[in-house]
């Protein structure tokens, strides 16, 4: 039987993993590398790496250290932030990255998503996609959820499907840091309309979370960051925990 | 011993090197067609479209060169999918290594939350029956990412099943092959790689 996914996601600001939050008080919690190294060991079934530098130095410090990650990480993982053109996807498939997550590039210029399919395959691409609900209708954002578009969260995954992505990493703005459980509804609703695996992102607070997001929100994957980096929930547990729940984990 | 990775325009090949690596193994990458022939060992790794990636090797004359190898080969995901006879992604006539054919998964109608394609991540095996399997179980989960299979027939020497059983692992002679990715499998991938390296041959 196919497993479901466990994978943190580690921010990364000039080589460095960090995580924001409320997008305050950036925490360190360690070298990237070191940190992988320990979720796969752990159990990790993957990890993102997000680049959340903003300057070209920075740029140049994260492929050397997909570089390093794909050295010793023996897992698959994500890297995104910053791709905006083929070019910044050949430097990172280059250094060894098995797929790369596009996210605000993607809404302003979704031929993106077919120009990087065409290039490097379904497989190595993942649309990543922030939504915020207010009055019933889930509008896209981007630029870590500032700036809203005039895009809907399910017509914009499918169109980023039927455009070629080969996963959707839905992250609900408005679950995002709550620690209150993933958005199960609208997972669900996007599991039924999308025929590629979803990735559920936003609102872990507690393993029993897990179990919803897999079982409710029929997710194919289940991503969280601060409750793994604070040790909150370890993964061997998680996985033990979900293993009771009768759902199939590696 | 003489390691080879078979070089030409695939995705993955880094990843292979850099598993290999971390199992002690330092391998040659090279398009070189005698340093292949004269390898120990040749893997013939593989991320990309059937069609194109057929038509390079051919270019190349990489495919008289591959189904001519003596010494143990191990094709790894589309590299699987090269050795077999066809294939339905690009109406492709492969390298006929094994007779099976490989084919496009289909979703089933009213199952969709759990046919989704590829068929991405962790996955079990069953009737594993190969020394590359020697020390692994029913029990160890590996990473595949694929949208086309391998049919089961005589050389299918591990199953999986996903919507419907397909050759996880293929073996006919010196040539082996898996559809998932033992470069990316956590320490299950790295015992197979290590199984394939000692194959006593």
């Amino acid at each position: 039987m196919l497993a479901k996914r466990i994978i943190p996601c580690l921010d990364i600001r000039d080589g460095q993993t960090v995580k924001g939050v409320n997008f305050v008080n950036i925490v360190n919690v360690g070298d990237p590398v070191e940190l992988g190294k320990f979720y796969a060991e752990q159990g990790a079934d993957e990890l993102v790496f997000l680049d959340i530098t903003a300057t070209h130095e920075g740029r140049k410090t994260f492929v050397e250290l997909v570089k390093r990650i794909a050295q010793n990480l023996d897992i698959p993982f994500t890297v995104g932030g910053g791709i905006s053109e083929i070019r910044d996807a050949e430097a990172l498939l280059a250094a060894g990255a098995d797929k790369i997550s596009i996210n605000s590039s993607a809404v302003r210029n979704p031929n993106l998503i077919d120009d990087l399919v065409r290039n490097f395959g379904s497989q190595f691409v993942v649309v990543a996609i922030d939504a915020r609900e207010a009055n019933n209708h889930w509008t896209v954002t981007v630029n870590g959820g500032r700036i809203p578009t005039d895009k809907e969260l399910y017509s914009w995954a499918k169109e980023a499907e039927d455009r070629g992505a080969g996963e959707i990493l839905f992250t609900s703005m408005n679950h995002d840091g709550t620690k209150n459980g993933f958005a199960n509804k609208e997972l669900a609703k996007l599991s039924e309309i999308l025929t590629i695996p979803l990735i559920a992102s936003g609102g872990a607070g507690s393993m029993e979370h897990f179990a919803d997001v897999f079982t409710l929100g029929k997710a194919d994957a289940g991503l969280a960051a601060s409750i793994f980096h604070f040790r909150e929930i370890a993964i061997p547990d998680l996985k033990h925990y979900l293993r009771t729940k009768d759902i199939v984990i590696r | 011993m003489n390691i080879v990775v078979i070089k030409y325009n695939a995705g993955n090949i880094r990843s292979v090197d850099f598993a290999l690596q971390r199992i002690g193994i330092s391998a040659t990458i090279t398009d070189d067609k005698d340093e292949i022939r004269n390898a120990d060992r040749v893997i013939f790794p593989g991320v990309g479209e059937a069609a194109t990636t057929m038509q390079f090797l051919k270019q190349h004359k990489l495919d008289t060169l591959i189904c001519d190898l003596k010494q143990p080969v191990l094709g790894v995901c589309l590299g699987l999918q090269l050795m077999c006879s066809h294939s339905e992604e690009g109406d492709t006539t492969c390298l006929g290594i094994f007779p099976e054919k490989v084919k496009k998964f289909v979703p089933q109608a009213g199952d969709l939350s759990h046919c989704k394609i590829p068929h991405m991540g962790w996955n079990s095996l069953s009737e594993l029956k190969n020394p590359l399997f020697e020390g692994l179980s029913e029990a160890d989960y590996f990473y595949f990412v694929h949208s086309y299979y391998a049919t089961t027939g005589a050389d299918t020497a591990a199953t999986c099943t996903y919507l419907n059983p397909f050759s996880a692992a293929l073996q006919r002679d010196n040539f082996y092959a898996t559809q998932f990715h033992p470069e990316k499998s956590g320490s299950a991938g790295s015992k197979l790689l290590s199984n394939f390296i000692n194959l006593k041959f």
